[in-house]
């Protein structure tokens, strides 16, 4: 077991360290992350190559539609304007299910962050899971963090050239993935990929993927935590949905304070000494490059890699796990309080230690009860509710419809018998990828018949017609009803269409106009 | 920065701004994002310069690059015509039955002839061609000179009663208040009347027959049917351009209306007569 002055003091100062003097603009601090090792920093592995996997391999997975839709399991058809995600196709007019999927992602993040603070920012948030992958290269190329910052103090070599510039193609390289990859959502993959490198793809295509790859090197590779810092409007807003009960990464100073390195002359001295060992493990493995043991502040993103450095050592030390931990804001004040006899005195480690050095029995725990508090259930009751109801219009939506636009001008026409004319657009909507024959008949206003313009269709009140798999067919309709059957100004009747083959039909109710007197 | 000072809570250094008191802490902008700020002024000068902007007295500065939103629009509509030029040669080329028998042509037609409609016919006819008192109504089925594309074609070329064109359509409605006595006109209109509905007195029906066989089966057939070759109307069907009932037959009978339209021939070419008749026969009367 080590002693506090064996673990090895780490040299980093957090960027936003209000000690220094600040001018007005103040030039970068470059941040050399090291490595973490620990259970958070193994989670994070795990997140990134599911992320990444979904990202990367979701364009290729295929999906049988049949022979009259594509075959692309997720696809943003924007030329056609159709929406494929697995079994579901969407038209723009079902475009609310993907506004329902952001109120949902919204709320989630309400509820996520409500009870373990910015998870999103700290493993699943693109900006963090790429700079990750680049930290990943970096490490790889020119070393850990002492490593880093000696090349990057050191004068420029032919081996720091080398390095250097393999490290940023390699980053060129995977920014440029991560722009190609974006463009196979938004055509069919096998064939886009074979375009995009014989020169023969549409010109967006090469524009997107150099913007994004640019976007990519630039946020992931140069910018890194500047995007979360100054560009990113969600620190802001998640730090508003936290509260004394959400789970943030938290330096317990009621049991680490005072810190010292040299705990045996200050016990010895007779002064109470906490377990912080002030290494700087945990702001050498910041990727924010901020030190945690000044409170919870914007810049932290809780990726809780100091979690995993600061375990790490008291490991080393004998002490207790969780000196940083995932505590809520009212345990850790409830232990300050303990710590400091009530607010009265500066923080004295022993007060929430018994006789024989463990824990009392009074320190506060988080316990997943804190989960379950009004705030949350409002947000879990909000984001079920919004589900089950897109749920349930998924399941019960038209895959066939009629829409009916009663000419605007002339209203009705007499025609030379007597009898009154009016003119509807219908339009029919097969909303499936198979073709179909559908009927459409007019139910209601008696005597009257229907003839289609264009269409050798004999007038009558019902006639059968084919439409295109997965199209609007758009028809130009006359009804006519003789001048003796007419009831009225205005009469209301139903276009019905249905599909003989499925059962499938929709109503639509349209008015037939007539002048006031019709003889 | 004028004033030094630390704030005593934070311990962070102000800005040296104060308004009433409160004081802004020195939290420093990133050296890249001033950059940044400096990089968009450099970029919006270049801009003024390079694109239309400064106002001048009279105009603005044109830019060095030449843009302009007026040449932008200009090459969209050349592009436009570029594309609907081979409709267009065809409508030319193609008969006006042609035409409407051809599925995609007669889609342009209709939109093209749809367009010169309400810039040309809208003002008498109507914006849905419903016409009113004295101007036909193109959606119906009765036809005075025809509802057939080639017809249709002919009275839009050289118009109605329109002097100027030697080939115009060309009909007269005599002023039979001249030839015959009022007893004879309420006769003769109240058996017209009699053909589409009912009559006041039925016992005029039968005189107004004879002076209707005397004057008039010449023009309007001996059924009354009309005739499309002088325009005559059929006055046994439900649409009447200048009114129904007795009243307003005996007065036409009296001293008739006779409207007058234009020859469209010369003034919109023949083109755009073909896509007009077209999609007038669109409209759901023709024949």
């Amino acid at each position: 077991m080590l002693d506090n002055t064996q673990v090895e003091r780490l040299e980093a100062e957090a960027v936003n360290s209000a000690r220094v003097r600040q001018p007005m603009y103040a030039a970068r601090k470059k941040i050399f992350p090291k490595r973490a090792a620990g259970s958070f920093r193994q989670f994070k592995w795990i997140v990134m190559a599911i992320t990444l996997g979904i990202y990367y391999l979701t364009p290729w997975l295929r999906w049988d539609r049949g022979p009259f839709a594509p075959d692309q399991a997720v696809l943003l058809d924007l030329a056609n304007r159709r929406f494929y995600f697995f079994f579901i196709e969407i038209w723009p007019q079902e475009f609310y299910y993907v506004a329902g999927l952001l109120v949902m992602a919204g709320v989630g993040l309400f509820l996520i962050t409500s009870t373990v603070g910015r998870a999103w920012c700290g493993y699943a948030c693109p900006q963090t899971v790429w700079v990750d992958l680049f930290l990943v290269v970096e490490r790889a190329i020119e070393g850990d963090r002492n490593a880093r910052i000696k090349l990057d103090a050191g004068p420029w070599t032919a081996r720091k050239l080398v390095l250097r510039v393999s490290k940023h193609a390699i980053w060129l390289v995977i920014g440029a993935a991560t722009g190609g990859a974006w463009i196979f959502y938004f055509a069919d993959a096998p064939t886009l990929v074979g375009e995009l490198f014989t020169g023969t793809a549409a010109p967006v295509a090469y524009i997107t993927v150099a913007v994004l790859t640019a976007t990519t090197y630039t946020f992931g590779g140069l910018m890194r935590e500047q995007v979360c810092t100054y560009m990113c409007p969600w620190p802001r807003i998640q730090a508003a949905m936290l509260d004394e009960s959400s789970l943030t990464v938290t330096y317990n100073d009621w049991r680490g304070e005072p810190r010292s390195r040299h705990a045996k002359k200050v016990l010895a001295a007779g002064q109470s000494v906490g377990d912080c060992v002030d290494c700087n493990a945990c702001v050498a493995v910041c990727p924010m490059g901020i030190d945690i043991r000044d409170g919870q502040q914007l810049e932290c993103i809780t990726c809780a890699l100091c979690i995993d450095a600061c375990d790490g050592v008291m490991d080393k030390l004998g002490k207790e796990r969780g000196l940083i931990s995932y505590a809520t804001l009212s345990d850790y004040n409830a232990n300050m309080m303990l710590a400091t006899a009530g607010g009265a005195s500066s923080v004295n480690p022993s007060l929430v230690r018994t006789a024989d050095g463990l824990f009392s029995d009074k320190v506060s725990h988080f316990h997943i009860r804190k989960i379950f508090r009004p705030r949350t259930y409002v947000y879990m009751g909000l984001w079920s509710l919004i589900g089950l109801g897109l749920l349930y219009s998924l399941l019960a939506r038209d895959r066939l419809e009629v829409n009916v636009l009663h000419d605007r001008n002339p209203q009705f026409v007499t025609l030379s018998d007597g009898s009154i004319r009016n003119g509807y657009t219908v339009k029919l909507l097969n909303m499936i990828p198979e073709p179909r024959t559908i009927v459409v008949t007019i139910q209601g206003l008696y005597g009257a018949d229907m003839s289609v313009v264009g269409d050798d269709i004999p007038a009558g009140r019902s006639f059968t017609i084919p439409v295109e798999p997965d199209r609007l067919k758009m028809l130009k309709v006359f009804v006519r009803q003789p001048a003796e059957q007419i009831r009225g100004t205005a009469q209301t009747f139903t276009f019905r269409v249905e599909d003989k083959a499925s059962f499938e039909a929709d109503e639509y109710t349209a008015t037939f106009n007539a002048p006031e007197i019709a003889k | 920065m004028s004033d030094e000072h630390i704030d005593e809570i934070s311990g962070i250094s102000t800005t040296g701004h104060e308004w009433d008191g409160i004081r802004e802490l020195n939290n420093p902008l990133p050296r890249w994002w001033v950059w940044t700020f400096y990089i968009t002024v450099v970029w919006a000068i270049g801009y003024t310069i390079a694109y239309p902007a400064w106002p001048l007295l009279h105009s603005a500065t044109t830019g060095v690059l030449g843009y302009s939103s007026r040449h932008d629009v200009g090459n969209e509509l050349a592009a436009a015509e570029v594309a609907k030029g081979k409709y267009v040669a065809a409508v030319e080329s193609k008969t006006v039955s042609e035409i409407a028998a051809d599925d995609a042509l007669r889609e342009f037609a209709v939109a093209a002839g749809g367009a010169a409609f309400k810039v040309n016919c809208v003002q008498c006819h109507g914006s849905g061609a419903q016409g009113s008192a004295g101007f036909p109504n193109l959606n119906d089925d009765d036809w005075l000179w025809g509802g057939k594309t080639g017809q249709i074609q002919q009275t839009i070329t050289h118009g109605i009663r329109f002097a100027t064109d030697p080939d115009t359509r060309l009909s007269e409605m005599p002023a039979f208040g001249d030839i015959i006595t009022a007893d004879q006109i309420a006769q003769v209109s109240a058996y017209v009347a009699s053909l589409s509905g009912k009559v006041k007195d039925a016992s005029l029906i039968e005189p107004g027959a004879k002076v209707f066989a005397e004057n008039c089966v010449a023009c309007h057939g001996d059924n009354a049917k009309g005739n499309k070759e002088f325009g005559a109307p059929d006055l046994t069907d439900a649409i009447w351009l200048y009114g129904s009932g007795e009243a307003a037959i005996a007065a036409q009978i009296h001293a008739p209306k006779q409207g007058v339209m234009p020859a469209w021939g010369e003034r919109l070419g023949e083109t755009k007569v073909k896509e007009l008749a077209v999609y007038i026969h669109s409209l759901g009367g023709g024949e």
